[in-house]
């Protein structure tokens, strides 16, 4: 058994390669038909009456022990098995591989809701997260390659010579998968917790475990091959639901091609929406509550003191009437949940208000699903600016995040694991097209069960809603709640709040399907958040023990030592990680997609010159990456609130052309080429053994013809 | 590496590999920014779907598989004809 994901023997041969390749086709047909033979027997002892606890357990312990088990056989101690998988790993299963290890928690559970909840808006996430491999393959998966190291800061120290470069490329490196890794855990904790019920801090505590016996045993070979399993697990789950409700809706089993057609018809049910009676009523009481609000938050002080007044004196009134304890306990509860003070008072009012407001709006302050941006470029002045602004910000995320794709460290980090350039060419291929299945289904998914809501949901009277509403509401009523506005019994859309993380996981319940669906897609979203948790780590501990360690600190060091220093490093990373994301930090997702600008400045431009322009100098590198990092880092930091509030700035939001702090990375990779190129130009040229690296990774084979 | 003097079949090998890259890359822009920029104005029906939002959700897609899947055979092919194939060990 231990030799089924490869032995430490010595380099590899073609046939050997092909052998093994062969032997993994084996592997991996019995594991898929053996998970779905799982999946059914599990399906049968439900409908048989196995409890639903039981379950989220069994899919938990059984993906669990799966990945901890594929990480035992794994095990190794070999530098290169432990760094680079041996360097042998097929295109295709290393294109599984990166699809697991891209495909995070936010892909997996987020991508469908915003979607859901921004229609044509969200459609930038789709096309900046696929679309970003076209960097990776143009320009920076081949010769990395062919240079052939372990790391992404290996290059920077090889290519821009002296350790400058290399160390910053290490501090970039671990800027940006720190803040990642902490939402992947998060996500880890999350979906146990739902899973199994569990507190969210033991939640975390138990997917670590998962991601660690994996990663710590056996390095990039073990995470490559449970990778590989995750995303048998991740791919199953997100189809099943979809196929599911397409057939329900249009009886075709293949959603991508016919939701077109769903489409129009959620339009027309939004044209509907937006003037049915009945919302009308809902959004004029919401109005008149943020009205209220606004009146309360001249003085909050007052309006607090009078608050407090009503609420005793109702207390009062109805203990001196003899009303029903029930009553009484509800008053109670009211005066004991105002807010403390006048500042309390504010904050909390100045929130409520902006609920209310969005409330308010047509169809729960979703924009028309298929409506190309804001505003409007025929109407007057404000829409035109309006129009102008969210077009702009949109191609401006689409940007950071596919040049962000391009140029994170874990992703990188993959296309050193296979046997050749010409393989690696290939596995990009095969990274995108697995990445593409499930991408190219989530704006499916969104829209259907956009009409499911629509058209089912919307109008049935609240005695009769399904029971998976109440059901999510009692996990967290943040995700979904509903409360009868305008008192007239009936679901009205803005009378129901839901949250984007439902759309994916509750979709089995939405259509119908049993049980073990729903444990089955909250097992893929375990996978996709463990996956990239693996890859992740994996990278940080690699550029601490690898570049900081061996290349800077002590180059001496033997292959065992730095292995186990890169394991133990391993260890303290997922542990700050997890208790990083056991204190639940706000902003969370504005984290995640920081990340993508601060690679995007920071990698892109000195990769991607380091290949393409031989003039590229290391003092030049090392500035550009400063420039551009810093510049990224400078823009968010002024402009973004909850940054303001950790830095403490206090100066006015000053946005540059109107650009969102989530695409700060716009200006960051134009100025870390612009710093390099100008640089470089006023610096002495690289040595001619700098010059020859170059062209080394430029030819697969530069034998002197 | 060793000591390795360009030849021009080296040189000719490089020349096309930026020419396929700029042009690779042109046509990611083109679907990419080009479609997003002018999204309202291609609004015809398509299969159902408004055409941009297609474009995005799927049409861009497809587009990019292909073009890195195109890019991965052309290399491959002009590895061998000019000679710079990695060997089978």
């Amino acid at each position: 058994m231990a030799g089924m994901f490869g032995s430490d023997a010595g380099p590899s041969s073609a046939a050997s390669n092909k052998a093994f390749k062969q032997n993994l086709n084996k592997v991996y047909k019995w594991y898929t038909g053996g998970f779905l033979i799982f999946v059914i027997a599990l399906a049968i002892l439900e409908q048989m009456g196995l409890p639903r606890q039981w379950i989220g357990f069994i899919f938990l312990l059984a993906t669990i022990g799966l990945y901890a088990g594929i990480g035992i056989m794994s095990r190794t101690t070999d530098a290169a098995e432990y760094y680079v998988a041996g360097r042998r790993v097929p295109a295709i299963y290393n294109g599984m591989a990166t699809g697991a290890d891209w495909m995070s928690a936010a892909s997996f559970i987020g991508m469908a809701g915003t979607l859901y909840l921004t229609g044509y808006g969200g459609l930038a996430f789709i096309m900046g997260w696929t679309g970003g491999y076209c960097l990776v393959a143009l320009f920076l998966a081949p010769y990395m390659r062919k240079f052939g190291q372990f790391t992404v800061p290996d290059f920077l120290g090889e290519r821009y010579g002296g350790n400058l470069p290399r160390f910053l490329g290490v501090l970039a490196a671990i800027l940006c998968s720190f803040t990642y890794v902490v939402a992947q855990i998060y996500g880890v904790g999350l979906i146990t917790a739902r899973l199994t019920g569990v507190a969210f801090e033991i939640g975390i505590f138990l997917g670590l475990g998962g991601i660690l016996v994996c990663s710590f045993l056996g390095g990039m070979r073990a995470v490559t091959w449970t990778q590989v399993a995750q995303y048998i697990i991740l791919i199953v789950a997100y189809m099943i639901p979809v196929v599911w409700l397409s057939v329900k809706q249009t009886n075709v089993p293949v959603p991508q091609a016919i939701y077109g057609y769903q489409l129009q018809k959620v339009t027309a049910e939004e044209k509907r929406l937006t003037n049915d009676p009945k919302e009308l009523e809902v959004r004029e009481i919401f109005k008149q509550r943020s009205a209220t609000l606004t009146e309360k938050l001249k003085d909050p002080a007052v309006a607090l003191a009078a608050d407090k007044d009503a609420a005793t004196k109702k207390v009062a009134d109805l203990k001196a009437a003899n009303a029903p304890m029930a009553e009484i306990a509800a008053a109670e509860k009211a005066l004991a949940s105002l807010p403390k003070d006048a500042e309390a008072a504010k904050k909390a009012w100045t929130a409520a208000k902006a609920g209310a407001d969005t409330k308010s709006k047509p169809l729960n302050g979703m924009v028309p699903h298929a409506n190309q941006f804001a505003g409007d470029p025929k109407g007057d002045a404000a829409a035109q600016k309006a129009y102008d602004v969210s077009r702009r910000n949109f191609l401006a995320l689409i940007f950071c995040l596919m040049v962000g794709t391009a140029a994170l460290p874990h992703i990188l980090m993959r296309y050193y694991t296979v046997p050749s350039v010409k393989e690696a060419r290939e596995s990009v291929s095969w990274s995108l097209f697995f990445i593409f299945l499930l991408y190219f289904t989530a704006p499916a998914l969104a829209v259907l069960v956009k009409y499911e809501v629509f058209t089912v949901l919307i109008g049935t009277p609240f005695d009769h809603l399904p029971v998976w509403i109440a059901e999510w509401n009692r996990v967290d009523p943040g995700l979904l709640s509903v409360t009868d506005i305008n008192k007239d019994g009936i679901l009205q859309l803005n009378e129901m709040s839901i949250g984007g993380d439902i759309i994916v996981l509750a979709a089995p319940a939405i259509g119908g399907l049993p049980y073990v669906v729903s444990g089955l897609v909250a097992a893929g979203g375990l996978a996709a958040a463990l996956s990239t948790a693996d890859g992740l780590l994996l990278t940080i501990a690699n550029a601490l023990s690898h570049d900081l360690y061996y290349k800077m600190i002590d180059p001496n060091a033997s292959t065992a030592r730095r292995v186990t220093i890169s394991k133990v490093l391993l260890l303290v990373v997922a542990l700050c990680a997890a208790y990083v994301a056991a204190q639940k930090p706000a902003d969370i997702l504005f984290l995640v997609s920081a990340a993508f600008s601060f690679a995007a400045a920071a990698f892109f431009p000195v990769l991607v010159l380091g290949i393409f322009w031989k003039r590229a100098t290391g003092i030049a590198a090392s500035l550009g990456m400063i420039a551009g990092l810093g510049t990224t880092f400078y823009y968010m930091v002024t402009t973004q609130p909850w940054l303001r509030s950790v830095f403490g700035v206090t100066s006015p939001i000053q946005l540059w052309w109107d650009i969102q702090p989530i695409s700060a990375g716009l200006f960051g990779v134009p100025v870390g080429f612009a710093v390099i190129i100008l640089v470089s130009l006023v610096t002495p040229a690289p040595s001619k053994k700098i010059q020859d690296l170059v062209d080394h990774v430029r030819y697969p084979n530069l034998k002197s013809a | 590496m060793g000591n390795m003097e360009l030849t021009e079949n080296h040189r000719q090998y490089w020349r096309k590999n930026l020419n396929i890259t700029a042009i690779l890359l042109a046509i990611w822009f083109v679907v990419t920014f080009g479609v997003g920029y002018f999204a309202r104005d291609l609004n015809f029906t398509f299969f159902g779907w408004p055409f941009s939002f297609w474009m995005g959700a799927q049409g861009s897609l497809v587009v990019y598989c292909l073009i890195i899947w195109y890019y991965a055979r052309y290399m491959n092919n002009l590895d061998i004809e000019h000679g710079v194939q990695e060997t089978e060990e």
